[in-house]
């Protein structure tokens, strides 16, 4: 639309046109994200609160799977997450000052650390499989037979759980690909940093469901 | 009427560009609101194919039309398509679409390109649900439950389920995109108290869509699990419960019923205000009213439960809590009767279709009230009165807003006018049509006739006839819009940009608009609905 009687910044090249200012497009995608966390709050929460009616309906079949768990390794990566939100924190804050070479190197953190993640999560799914943990494949439960089925429900939960965790993550490495790519490209200073800060809101959320994921599917006979 | 505008077309939304490919990339939320018209209309012909086909399996008593599986695979069907790919998107894409920026004074949605996506996830759903169709039908019945979705039921429940979910975040994004403009790109002096009725119930709706459909996708995410993988969380075999499966569900699936109204309210208002040529009489307790019923929507899921064997103390407190679902509902309906009171009420299409929504929403909303009665619902659960009462609000109310809507609309999106006096024609056989297709279910259902079979007892058959008969002048009332709509595309009087006299900024830009909406940004700098009494309607 061809306007005069716009403000100099509406020049700017990321300002898009239906947008009166770079102010107005930063609260919008900030708010837009946030909305879309609450969704994604909505989406984990029927999982949590199903986990939680069945974890009140069989408590000791629950807290049997404990042994199973390797909450070490759960440990690491609840460490290497948060240490994921540091590096994102950092590139954010970086994306504000416009330092493209710090962007990059946080992002590369941070992409590193969720590499991390994953590898060691996909580690512990392949020694479930080898212990006959999976429930649709040939699930097994000797040591404790009268919670076979029940177990078998945890661990529905546990890789469902998880699993949809993990595919977060995917989507997060996705996203800072692009912003990787974008950076390269493009100037983020302190006018224009959106794309960095909404995937940042997106990578601590999905840090934040690991934080509620690691006691409730790792430690639950530790107290018993 | 304006005559000097026939000589040039102006450059508009519609004409600004040309070629296939502006319509499937475009970021214009005029033009993806249409993109939503075309594909929304299909579904709806679909369903209705499928609604005829079970009135006709209907008249006589024998099941001798279709087989017991075929007429489950067609309920299954109606529900389906009707609920998730018609109702569901069908005012807030399309109007909703249209209108909230402008209503607000922007030049489009917070998001264009999240918008064009949406409509992308409704066609990609809409395939699956498509291909369901084609490979055999779906036999679960629109709620999908357990045991019997995830390990049961031989037909194509995956590809209906792949449908629903991909469909859920195209309504996500729409609702999230809604709440993002209203919040943000509202125009210089258009206050929160400023805002149409309609954007504040779309507000309320975007509400609904954000919080509740993740839940549906998560739920049906695991039935999927469950039915590939063969073990499950729903599954009593294993000890899982499927009761919890239809907690989830209705968790989503009631307050979507409020997804399948609250837009229809928001229509009424302004066709209400409109057409008595007044402001609508307590237009804060309307906008609260909107809100009221987004939250007290998600708390009355159990009462589609009242027999599955949930406690009957969870069951007292959802009966209450559904009662007081009546009291916004009932806020609306009184002021919209005293908006009309005293007012210049003229009989424009919109009006009539506004008229037909507001008595047959009464009914729907007061036989509600009898089935949120535990007593009461015990007795006529899963019988016809609970077909006929969720039609009258849905079909009665929001095909009814919809259409309403649509006639109110049309010279906005179209730039065209419609024939009016077909047009009050079609409203009234609707009107007569309905009443007299879901009028006798309530009689039937109430002596005990049970929804979902393709028999019945032989002394149900008059009333059975009569809801057939019903239904094909309903069909009629339908087609008529259809044919003259798309008539007046071509061969419709040029509308000007404000026929009906109405109050708000989509009225103050050309019809139909250009593609930033407003040659300027709007400064608003006076309520919403400064209607003066001596004005007239224009056309009629």
């Amino acid at each position: 639309m061809a306007d005069q009687a716009v403000p100099m910044e509406q020049h700017s090249p990321f300002l898009q046109h239906h947008f009166d200012d770079l102010d107005q497009q930063l609260d919008s995608s900030t708010l837009g994200m946030w909305v879309f966390l609450l969704t994604e709050i909505m989406f984990f929460g029927g999982m949590f609160g199903a986990y939680t009616i069945y974890r009140s309906m069989y408590p000791e079949a629950f807290a049997s799977t404990s042994r199973h768990m390797i909450p070490w390794l759960g440990g690491i990566n609840t460490a290497v997450l948060i240490c994921s939100s540091l590096t994102m924190a950092l590139a954010v804050r970086s994306a504000q000052i416009g330092k493209r070479n710090l962007i990059r190197i946080f992002l590369i953190a941070t992409m590193i650390f969720g590499i991390a993640f994953i590898g060691v999560k996909f580690t512990e799914y392949y020694l479930h499989w080898k212990d006959h943990l999976v429930p649709w494949a040939g699930f097994q439960y000797p040591e404790a037979p009268q919670f076979f089925r029940q177990a078998q429900i945890l661990f529905c939960f546990y890789f469902f759980m998880t699993g949809f965790h993990a595919l977060h993550m995917f989507v997060g490495l996705g996203l800072l690909t692009w912003l990787l790519i974008k950076n390269e490209r493009i100037t983020f200073g302190p006018t224009y940093y959106n794309p960095v800060e909404i995937t940042g809101l997106y990578w601590h959320f999905v840090d934040i469901v690991w934080i509620f994921l690691f006691p409730l599917l790792y430690l639950i006979g530790a107290h018993s | 009427m304006s005559t000097e505008r026939r000589e040039v077309t102006p450059i508009n939304y519609l004409n600004a560009t040309t070629g296939w490919k502006s319509w499937l990339f475009t970021t214009d939320h005029k033009r993806i609101a249409v993109l939503y018209l075309i594909s929304i209309t299909v579904f709806f012909i679909l369903g209705g194919i499928f609604a005829s086909l079970m009135r006709l399996e209907l008249t006589t008593p024998q099941g001798d039309m279709f087989s017991s599986d075929t007429y489950n695979k067609l309920f299954t069907m109606h529900g389906v398509v009707m609920i998730f790919f018609f109702l569901i998107p069908s005012i807030p894409a399309t109007l909703g679409n249209f209108l909230i920026p402008m209503m607000v004074g922007a030049r489009d949605l917070a998001f264009p390109k999240v918008n064009l996506l949406s409509w992308y996830l409704y066609i990609a759903g809409g395939i699956f649900a498509l291909a369901a169709i084609l490979a055999g039908g779906v036999d679960t019945g629109w709620t999908f439950y357990t045991p019997y979705s995830t390990t049961y039921s031989n037909a194509y429940v995956m590809p209906a389920v792949v449908g629903v979910f991909i469909a859920g975040f195209s309504s996500i994004l729409t609702g999230l995109n809604f709440i993002v403009t209203v919040h943000k790109m509202r125009a210089p002096g258009m206050t929160w108290g400023r805002l149409p009725l309609f954007v504040w119930s779309m507000y309320a709706t975007s509400l609904i869509q954000v919080l509740g459909t993740p839940v549906i996708a998560i739920t049906l995410a695991l039935v999927g699990l469950e039915r590939v993988f063969h073990v499950g969380i729903f599954d009593p075999a294993i000890g899982g419960d499927p009761i919890l499966f239809q907690h989830m569900f209705w968790f989503y699936s009631h307050p979507a019923v409020y997804i399948m109204i609250l837009p229809g309210m928001g229509v009424i208002s302004e066709v209400v205000g409109c057409f008595s040529r007044k402001r609508p009489f307590g237009y804060s307790f309307i906008a609260g009213s909107s809100l009221a019923i987004a939250v007290l929507g998600f708390l009355v899921w159990g009462h589609h439960m009242f027999v599955t064997g949930q406690s009957m103390y969870a069951s007292m407190v959802f009966s209450m809590l559904s009662f007081l679902v009546a009291v916004p509902s009932a806020i609306k309906v009184f002021n919209w009767t005293a908006t009309m009171y005293k007012g210049s009420v003229s009989y424009n299409t919109p009006m009539l279709y506004a008229f037909g929504f507001i008595g047959l929403f009464t009914i729907g909303g007061l036989t509600g009230l009898m089935l949120a009665t535990l007593a009461v619902d015990v007795h006529v659960t899963r019988t016809y009165f609970v077909v006929a009462h969720f039609h009258y609000v849905m079909v009665g109310g929001m095909v009814m807003a919809y259409l309403g809507g649509l006639h109110f609309w049309w010279p906005k999106i179209t730039g065209r006018m419609y024939p009016e006096i077909w047009a009050r024609i079609a409203a009234a056989i609707t009107f007569v049509g309905f009443n007299l297709t879901f009028g006798p279910q309530f009689l039937l259902g109430y002596m005990g006739m049970v929804r979902r079979y393709h028999s019945y007892a032989p002394e149900f058959q008059p009333l059975n006839v009569l809801s057939s008969a019903g239904a094909s002048i309903l069909a009629v009332g339908y087609a008529i819009p259809f044919v003259y709509f798309l008539w007046s595309l071509t061969k419709g009087e040029k509308a000007p940009s404000n026929p009906w006299g109405a109050k708000g900024l989509e009225w103050e830009t050309a019809s139909p608009p250009p593609t930033f909406n407003f040659d300027h940004t709007p400064v608003v700098t006076e309520p919403a609905y400064a209607y003066a009494k001596e004005e007239e309607v224009h056309v009629g």
